[in-house]
């Protein structure tokens, strides 16, 4: 079967990448000023000698490089992640406990974007030469040049303290105990905000890489032949030219899903929402350098899946690309 | 046709152009305009622009002058897009150069080493290196190079292997010019145009990033920046919205101007591929 190879193929090449991330996380930690114990004890309230020997010995500080290198690598292949002393909890457990409201809002947005994106980039190029197109582009000119983290402070300026359309903050109304479908209504209010502010940036990127697509594809012959022989314009921009559009879209798509991991960050902190980009912020106030590398981790590792998964979906889905292609 | 002509057929790209200029203007004018650091509180905190003459802006929460910071702000921001964008094309353009003349294993090593800069989410990666070698310019300005190198290098590459079998560079290669000098005199200037447009859209980036960083606390905390301004005044949105409000539109024009004169310079240096419009 050419796409078990194909899976197993990029299975190694993410793994390698994940193990290069880890060699290159352990250097980091090493690189921050003062000695790691140091730096972890004294956020912990603690300048005993006693208390940082056992902190050195308990990280292996004691031993050298290489064999600390080790520990941490084969650690981490245990899914141990390390401790956090700010908030008394196991790396793991936290970014775990965060992981799902990131999902729901990263892909929230991805969906938002990629729709809203194709529609307007089609229609832009539909209308390439009327005003409308160039109000369309305008715009995605605009979103792109918007700063993520300032238009969602915007949006919460109009819609929830102004218009008091939509909650300013947080995942559902604290408190309130909803169960069952109001529960779920009341976390999908929640997410309006956040999921449009994030999903706006990638957007105006999705537009733009559509209508240029769209543009160029329906230079191609084979949109000649279809005009020539009098198929409806309709017809054609569906079947001819937005099909063929789409397919180098579903790539670059992929490739910028695993930027708005880390545009979460923005979003989340402004919105309090309680995911690993939040999480991200909070180990910055800090200074919780193990919470920070395992979260890094995370968002490496949730790239390299939608990467994956992208991947794979396009080359099942078009066969004319070749397998040993890399 | 000439550049400048080409260029100025782009209205997007003068508008872009002149607001670019008027920036650069308020950031070389700052000294002067505002020789006081603009850390300094000079009146009373959350003054509403134009509520006592001479502070136009307002002042914020500490009673700092809102336009002061500003000025001093547009010197930061440009300065730390453009430094940043030179030090990511020192890394991007000889690793690509030499991808694309060599190939072969040297290419395949390569494109694995900005793969894997690639995959790593950029963004998440600048904060943890500025976050681990602690906030200031120099860290600032590495760590976006580092995020900003990877395009690039692609595309360096991509024309060094367009056009390292051009019949010049084989005239060159048959009269003796060594690989330093086919690389560097016959191939890299004729790579300059698509360059110097991705440079233009990479410095709009590099300001992005960097208001990002500032605005989760992770700037340089002697510099007056942008992005520092709206994440210190995220607290008191409902009270003071100016605060917010000024330094975001001041981040936005200018990234919108680089990104309008980045596109006018692509109709000017590839008018073969001018898009259609």
């Amino acid at each position: 079967m050419p796409y078990v190879s194909l899976i197993l193929g990029r299975v190694v090449k993410a793994v390698i990448v994940l193990l290069a991330i880890l060699v290159f996380n352990f250097f980091l930690i090493h690189a921050a000023p003062g000695d790691p114990a140091a730096v972890m004890a004294g956020e912990a309230g603690a300048t005993d000698q006693q208390f940082l020997e056992d902190l050195r010995e308990r990280f292996g500080l004691d031993q050298s490089l290489p064999v600390q290198l080790w520990r941490y690598m084969s650690g981490v292949l245990q899914l141990d992640f390390g401790y956090s002393y700010r908030q008394q909890m196991p790396v793991l457990d936290l970014i775990l406990d965060r992981l799902p409201a990131t999902l729901l809002l990263t892909g929230a947005a991805f969906v938002i974007s990629l729709a809203f994106g194709i529609l307007a980039g089609t229609l832009a190029a539909m209308r390439a030469k009327r005003p409308s197109g160039s109000i369309i582009m305008g715009l995605s000119l605009l979103f792109y040049a918007t700063p993520l983290y300032w238009v969602a402070m915007m949006a919460v300026l109009v819609f929830s303290v102004t218009l008091d359309w939509l909650p300013a903050y947080g995942y559902s109304t604290v408190g309130a105990g909803y169960t069952g479908l109001t529960h779920v209504g009341d976390v999908a209010v929640h997410l309006i905000l956040p999921a449009l502010t994030l999903g706006l940036f990638f957007m105006a990127v999705y537009t733009r890489m559509t209508r240029t697509s769209m543009l160029s594809v329906s230079q191609q012959d084979f949109v000649k032949t279809a005009r020539a022989k009098g198929l409806a314009p309709g017809v054609i921009q569906r079947r001819h030219i937005l099909r063929n559009a789409l397919l180098p879209i579903i790539t670059l798509a992929g490739l910028q899903a695993g930027q708005m991991v880390g545009g979460a960050v923005l979003t989340e902190t402004v919105f309090a929402w309680p995911g690993i980009g939040r999480l991200m912020y909070e180990a910055l106030m800090q200074r919780d350098y193990n919470l920070l590398l395992g979260i890094f981790f995370f968002c490496a590792l949730l790239v390299i899946l939608f990467n994956m998964l992208t991947d794979v979906i396009y080359r099942l889905a078009d066969p004319r690309i070749k397998h040993s292609a890399a | 046709m000439s550049f400048f002509k080409r260029f100025s057929q782009n209205r997007g790209a003068l508008v872009g152009l002149v607001i670019l200029g008027l920036v650069a203007l308020l950031a070389l004018l700052a000294p002067f305009l505002y020789p006081d650091s603009p850390w300094r509180m000079v009146q009373r905190p959350f003054l509403a622009p134009g509520e006592v003459s001479g502070f136009w802006l307002g002042t914020d929460v500490m009673g700092r002058d809102v336009a002061a910071g500003l000025a001093h702000g547009a010197w930061v921001s440009l300065l730390i897009g453009l430094i940043s964008t030179v030090v990511a094309l020192a890394i991007g353009v000889p690793l690509g150069a030499l991808a694309g003349y060599f190939g072969g294993r040297v290419d395949d090593a390569l494109m694995r080493f900005t793969e894997f800069f690639q995959t790593i989410p950029n963004f998440a990666l600048a904060i943890v290196l500025v976050a681990i070698m602690e906030p200031s310019t120099f860290s600032i300005v590495l760590a976006i190079a580092i995020v900003s190198w990877p395009p690039v290098a692609r595309l360096v590459r991509g024309e060094f292997l367009s056009i390292k079998h051009r019949e010049y560079v084989e005239a060159a290669r048959l009269v003796g010019q060594t690989h330093r000098d086919i690389i560097i005199k016959q191939i890299l200037p004729n790579t300059l145009s698509p360059v110097i447009v991705l440079a233009s859209l990479m410095v709009a980036t590099a300001i992005l990033l960097e208001s990002s960083l500032s605005f989760l606390g992770l700037g340089d905390p002697d510099t007056m920046s942008w992005g520092y301004m709206i994440g210190a005044a995220r607290t008191v949105m409902r009270q003071a919205w100016w605060l917010s409000v000024i330094p975001g539109v001041a981040i936005l024009l200018t990234v919108l101007a680089l990104n309008l004169v980045g596109e006018g310079l692509d109709d000017a240096l590839n008018p073969q591929l001018a898009r259609a419009r």
